[in-house]
């Protein structure tokens, strides 16, 4: 892997930027691999860099039935935090928070993580209490967290409106300062090429149509170009999880909806920090090229349709003026939809299976772009031990039989 | 936005109404027998199914009656509807996942 840096970069400008070498390689799928990862994004990029890494384990493809990143990892709002309610939640994020911290050193590969702040709103006395008692459990879990109240909001985002004569009044936020943005193309592109460095094949246009089974035990995939065999097959396919998991007759917890979120047209820096509403439901930030960046909840209706309806656009812009009535003249640029799979206690399932070999990645709902790492990381672990690391035991498949659910619903500072 | 036809009140904007969920899903005749695993897949497992798909919808803003509907989850076209307690409309397989 050529090494990116202010040298080579002074080095390639002497040819005028014509030899700068692919990022990764596109290799024939081999008759087999150690693991096979499905699902090139973000969570399964990420995974296979800390199979190779962290476990040496290099006989390792990465299946991708469009391009790399072309999913979800393409369409979320960038939002990185840990400011989660629950110690098992706390644990995973806030391990994800630190891998991002240093991860563009680690792979070589500028993500640009901005840690910007963000702001979760309280607009009722029951969001000051949750926001409050959030704040103290966060405290408690070593994830920096403070309180600020209206005047606070005010100082730390001054474009907020904080007028009482508001239908839902600011009345104070919680703040991760450590929270923020990141590139969401460039986590995938990285950690595709720090893979691949490492011996990785990543294989796209590759579509995985079933899974083949000897008794309970996986033993590869058939794919769009073919059968390829594998001794672990790790289901990394936000989105589409059910219709994997299905192909080995398991049945998962997950619904499949379109969330929606949209863009402006770029404006000069307005909003330098992160603005959550779960009252109002909205999310906003500005991005480097000046596109304010908006997001809220899922539509209700089941879809794997990457589209979702108009009115639940009206809705969170609705939402996004009461806020910030400074930007009712901004005119939104373009709106589009990611498939989420939702689960029912708003946790993810990083889990082994009941098929020897079949391990699963998913569920992670609308919140999964800040878990990329500590996601990719905990499951890398999963699949080299074949037994969860402890960051992601609590996320098993079979808590939804115990009981023993990490209910986030409500709780992880955000309506879902 | 969908537009869904309500068995009683005709064709409506998806803003009048509620979605249910799947449809189908019969409540266990002797939950005292069931096993921690029967019950998570009752409560808990969902088909999530990408193609013609049975679900519940709620006219809340209009009748406040539940019905069925068949949808199909990537055109999101609505194949037909139904009332509760009736016998779903076959869907010829294939003339809908086109």
């Amino acid at each position: 892997m050529a090494k990116y840096s202010i040298f080579s970069i002074a080095r390639n400008a002497l040819n005028n930027h014509q030899d700068w070498p692919r990022q990764w390689r596109s290799p024939e799928p081999k008759p087999d691999y150690d693991v096979i990862i499905v699902g090139g994004g973000g969570h399964g990029l990420a995974t296979a860099y800390y199979l190779a890494k962290e476990h040496g384990i290099t006989n390792v493809a990465v299946l991708e039935k469009g391009w790399l990143g072309g999913g979800n990892t393409a369409r979320n709002t960038t939002i990185v935090r840990s400011n989660y309610l629950w110690d098992e939640s706390a644990a995973i994020y806030e391990k994800s928070l630190k891998l991002w911290e240093g991860l563009s050193q680690d792979i070589n590969y500028n993500v640009m993580l901005s840690q910007r702040g963000v702001l979760n709103l309280a607009h009722n006395l029951s969001d000051v209490r949750e926001g409050k008692r959030r704040v103290s459990a966060n405290r408690l879990n070593g994830v920096d967290a403070e309180w600020l109240d209206a005047q606070g909001v005010k100082e730390f985002c001054p474009v907020v409106n904080i007028s009482d004569k508001a239908r839902h009044p600011v009345l104070g936020a919680t703040l991760q300062r450590r929270g923020g943005v990141a590139r969401h193309d460039s986590v995938a592109w990285g950690y595709a090429r720090a893979a691949d460095a490492r011996g990785v094949d990543i294989i796209q246009n590759c579509e995985v149509t079933g899974l083949r089974r000897e008794g309970d035990k996986v033993v590869g995939v058939e794919t769009s170009r073919g059968f390829i065999g594998a001794k672990k097959v790790a289901l990394v396919t936000a989105g589409h999880s059910s219709v994997l998991a299905s192909m080995a007759d398991i049945r998962l917890p997950l619904e499949s909806h379109p969330l929606q979120a949209l863009v402006s047209e770029p404006i000069k820096p307005v909003i330098d920090c992160v603005v959550m509403s779960g009252a109002v439901h909205v999310y906003v930030s500005q991005s480097d090229k000046g596109e304010l960046v908006m997001g809220a909840g899922i539509d209700s209706f089941n879809s794997y349709g990457q589209r979702g309806s108009f009115h639940v656009i009206e809705h969170q812009l609705g939402a996004c003026l009461e806020l910030f009535p400074i930007f009712s003249r901004v005119r939104m640029m373009r709106s589009w939809g990611g498939i989420v799979d939702t689960s029912p206690d708003a946790s993810p399932i990083v889990s082994k299976t009941p098929v020897k070999g079949l391990y699963i990645n998913g569920g992670w709902g609308t919140g999964g772009f800040k878990a990329t790492p500590g996601s990719g990381w905990a499951f890398a672990h999963t699949v080299a031990k074949d037994e969860p690391h402890k960051l992601n035991a609590p996320f098993n498949l079979d808590r939804f039989t115990s009981g023993a659910l990490v209910d986030e619903h409500g709780a992880a500072a955000v309506a879902h | 936005m969908l537009l869904i036809e309500c068995p009683w009140c005709g064709k409506r904007h998806e803003t009048e109404f509620q979605y249910g969920g799947e449809a189908h899903i019969a409540r266990p005749e002797h939950p005292e027998e069931l096993t921690d695993q029967q019950w998570a897949d009752f409560l808990f497992m969902k088909t999530n199914t990408k193609g013609v798909f049975r679900e519940r919808w709620n006219h809340s803003n209009g009748c406040r009656r539940w019905f069925n509907a068949i949808r199909h989850t990537v055109s999101h076209e609505i194949l037909a509807v139904y009332k509760m307690g009736d016998e779903p409309p076959k869907i010829e397989a294939g003339e809908a996942d086109k």
